[in-house]
């Protein structure tokens, strides 16, 4: 039987506001999967976003669903977490609302331990506002605001949200679809704060002007990328030269913050 | 029983306030002179099955404090002049998302970090203006430590009845001098609570725009719903259609301005037959009345106007005394460089003098120095 996106969409927003070729439609897909995998009733879901193309897919999906102000989702998630902790809250942003002007509230996020998730859809660029570099643009990379090419060190999204603190973190891409719902299954399930890297494609911003003359060779460049976790840990360095890996990246169990603190403070449940 | 009195410190008494209102939630950020506020709420809020939590910035505590009010809780935050500047941009968004909080701001000198222990009124622009584009704002201007509770009260009132921000905009020496505080019992002062829908979760539209206020059920009540900081529809989803961002925008505003007898309230101190008011809030308002009770001493038919609601601006109380009364001039002592008397200018249009007489030198005005100002106008 054919699976049931329609259950999870919000038909009459569509068709929705992406370029041909993007690959948020397709990580989407996997949200759906995931979400529908753990029969979660839709009223118990929130999810938050910040502004970009990336934070524009909660629109789209029949939830509670917040579109906050750019860079702010996780702030505004941890809100609706404190006062309803019986909410799933989610937060998810492009790299550049995330890790840019959001990269405060996701280190402190990571940190606190709070039980929710966040996704961080990397397309390496700002997508919205034209391609203008982001924190995670490669060195020498176009960008209209690195028009001789990007100056600046990158992030790790993840390895910051390992120093940061973060109890899960893990990467996928928006080629690696069984894996990508796989993994925020994983996420959704556990308990305290954890992260989500999305490697995607903007064919629109990034590719065309880098080297990836459709955005077929940006999946391909996806598929030729990555290397699974555990396969890298047998791999040597001049191996994984220009690679990245995916899988669950870092997982421990810590106490989880709102338990802490009713624990803490004497609040009854 | 006896009545609870307490001797208490103003910013304590807008933590009791919002408690008795009703508040559940804390997001803040410490900074001076606001800093009491949270630390008050850190420990009370737990013994009442709510929760507090210091975010990372002002940004942040003001977001957080949005998120909880969509997940149905009243939600307070604190701060001083350079934190109610960033916290702007998200103050925006609980404008035209019409999200109900209360967010305090005890006022220090600005610009910038300005004087931290500097008793100012400088906000009162910032207040109206602070966040970009048109539209409404509450705020309410307490002047003790009594009514740095009734009016916190009064502020979650009108917050979850007009589903907007409320501003208390307070300044430092309410806000850290202590004086007698009677807490009222349960069901004395008014609580309101937000407004819910009695439709099908299918029929619920959150921005119903031939509504004043539109019913508001919390995230995860089964009523699923977008909320977006974009101009949007009555379904709230985005929309760039110009004819609805105008309607939208205009009844935002007029939703207040409709309201204008129940949000603003004034204080009318020796008015009835005044012939030169004196036109003050918060700490400032207390000097000016004892300047007006030294006035009528002297013979001089002198009254006070003090708003405990600054915005809306209180045009309807000041254009009636000026229609009715002989007013020859108004006298508007303030803590900063005449950002009220702009105000009262517009609103008197050119019937009597205004005289404005401000200070930045960190003490109040003192009563003898606006006595002075009310005898340039007899
Ligand atoms: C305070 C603020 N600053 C700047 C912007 C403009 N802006 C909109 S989206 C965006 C960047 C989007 O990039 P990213 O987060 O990587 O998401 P993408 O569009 O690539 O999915 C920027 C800078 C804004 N909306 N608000
Ligand atoms: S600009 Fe890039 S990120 Fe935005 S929709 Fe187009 S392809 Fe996707």
């Amino acid at each position: 039987m054919a699976y049931d996106y329609a259950k999870y969409l919000r038909k009459g927003k569509l068709p929705h506001i992406w370029c041909a070729g993007c690959t948020y439609g397709i990580v989407l897909k996997s949200l759906i999967r995931a979400i529908g995998s753990l029969q979660w009733d839709k009223n118990d879901v929130a999810i938050v976003s910040g502004i970009g193309c990336a934070s524009r897919l909660p629109g789209y999906v029949d939830f509670n669903t917040l579109h906050t102000t750019h860079g702010r989702s996780i702030a505004f998630a941890t809100g609706i977490k404190l006062a309803n902790p019986n909410l799933k809250v989610l937060a998810m942003g492009g790299d550049g609302d995330m890790t840019a002007i959001g990269g405060n509230h996701f280190i402190h996020a990571c940190r606190r331990n709070i039980d929710m998730t966040v996704f961080v859809f990397n397309n390496n660029i700002y997508g919205m506002t034209g391609a203008q570099y982001s924190p995670t643009t490669p060195k020498g990379a176009w960008a209209t605001t690195a028009p001789y090419g990007m100056t600046e060190n990158n992030f790790t999204i993840t390895d910051l949200a390992i120093g940061a603190g973060a109890t899960f973190v893990a990467r996928t891409t928006a080629y690696h679809v069984a894996h990508c719902e796989k993994t925020m299954k994983e996420a959704f399930q556990h308990k305290g704060l954890s992260v989500v890297e999305i490697i995607n494609a903007c064919p629109t911003g990034f590719g065309r002007k880098n080297k990836f003359k459709t955005p077929t060779s940006m999946l391909l460049w996806m598929k030729d990328s990555a290397v699974n976790i555990e396969k890298a840990k047998k791999m040597s360095e001049e191996e994984l030269a220009g690679k990245f890996t995916i899988g669950v990246l870092h997982k421990e169990e810590k106490p989880e913050y709102i338990e802490t603190y009713d624990a803490t403070v004497g609040l009854k449940k | 029983m006896a009545k609870k009195v307490e001797f208490m410190m103003g910013n304590y008494a807008i933590a009791e306030g919002a408690l008795y209102a009703g508040c559940k939630f804390f997001g803040g950020y410490p900074i001076t002179p606001s800093t009491e506020v949270a630390e008050r709420m850190a420990e009370r809020l737990p013994q009442v099955g709510g929760r507090f939590i210091q975010m990372e910035d002002e940004i942040a505590a003001m977001a957080s404090v949005i998120g909880a009010s969509i997940a149905g809780a009243k939600a307070l935050t604190a701060t001083s002049g350079p934190g109610f500047s960033l916290k702007q941009e998200n103050i925006g968004y609980a404008m035209l998302c019409e999200i109900p909080c209360v967010i305090v701001d005890v006022m220090r000198g600005g610009p910038s970090t300005g004087m931290p222990t500097g008793p100012s009124q400088s906000d009162i622009m910032q207040a109206k203006w602070g966040t970009h584009g048109d539209h409404p704002v509450i705020a309410v201007t307490p002047a003790s430590v009594q009514e740095q509770f009734d009016e916190t009260v009064r502020a979650f009132n009108l917050a979850e009845k007009y589903r907007c921000p409320v501003f208390v905009l307070t300044d430092s020496i309410i806000g850290q001098m202590m004086e007698q505080l009677v807490i009222p019992e349960p069901g004395e002062l008014e609580v309101v609570d937000r407004l819910m829908p009695d439709c099908k979760p299918e029929e619920y539209l959150p921005y119903d725009m031939d509504k004043d206020v539109n019913p508001m059920p919390p995230f995860g009540s089964g009523y699923r719903y977008h909320i977006t900081g974009l101009h949007h529809a009555a379904d709230g989803f985005p929309t760039n259609d110009p004819e609805l961002h105008t309607k939208n925008t205009v009844r935002l505003i007029e939703k207040l301005n409709k309201n204008y007898d129940d949000i603003v309230k004034v204080e009318e101190f020796m008015t009835d037959d005044a012939e030169v008011l004196v036109f003050a809030i918060g700490v400032t308002a207390r000097s000016a009345k004892h300047a007006v009770v030294e006035a009528r001493n002297q013979g001089i038919k002198a009254g006070l106007v003090r708003p405990l609601t600054i915005w809306p601006f209180p045009e309807k109380h000041l254009d009636k005394l000026l229609s009715k009364n002989n007013v020859k001039g108004i006298v508007v002592p303030e803590m900063n460089l005449g950002q009220m008397t702009f105000e009262v200018q517009r609103v008197a249009k050119g019937r009597c003098g205004v005289e404005g007489l401000y200070s930045l030198m960190l003490d109040p005005i003192l009563p003898g120095e606006i006595l002075e100002k009310i005898r340039r106008f007899v």
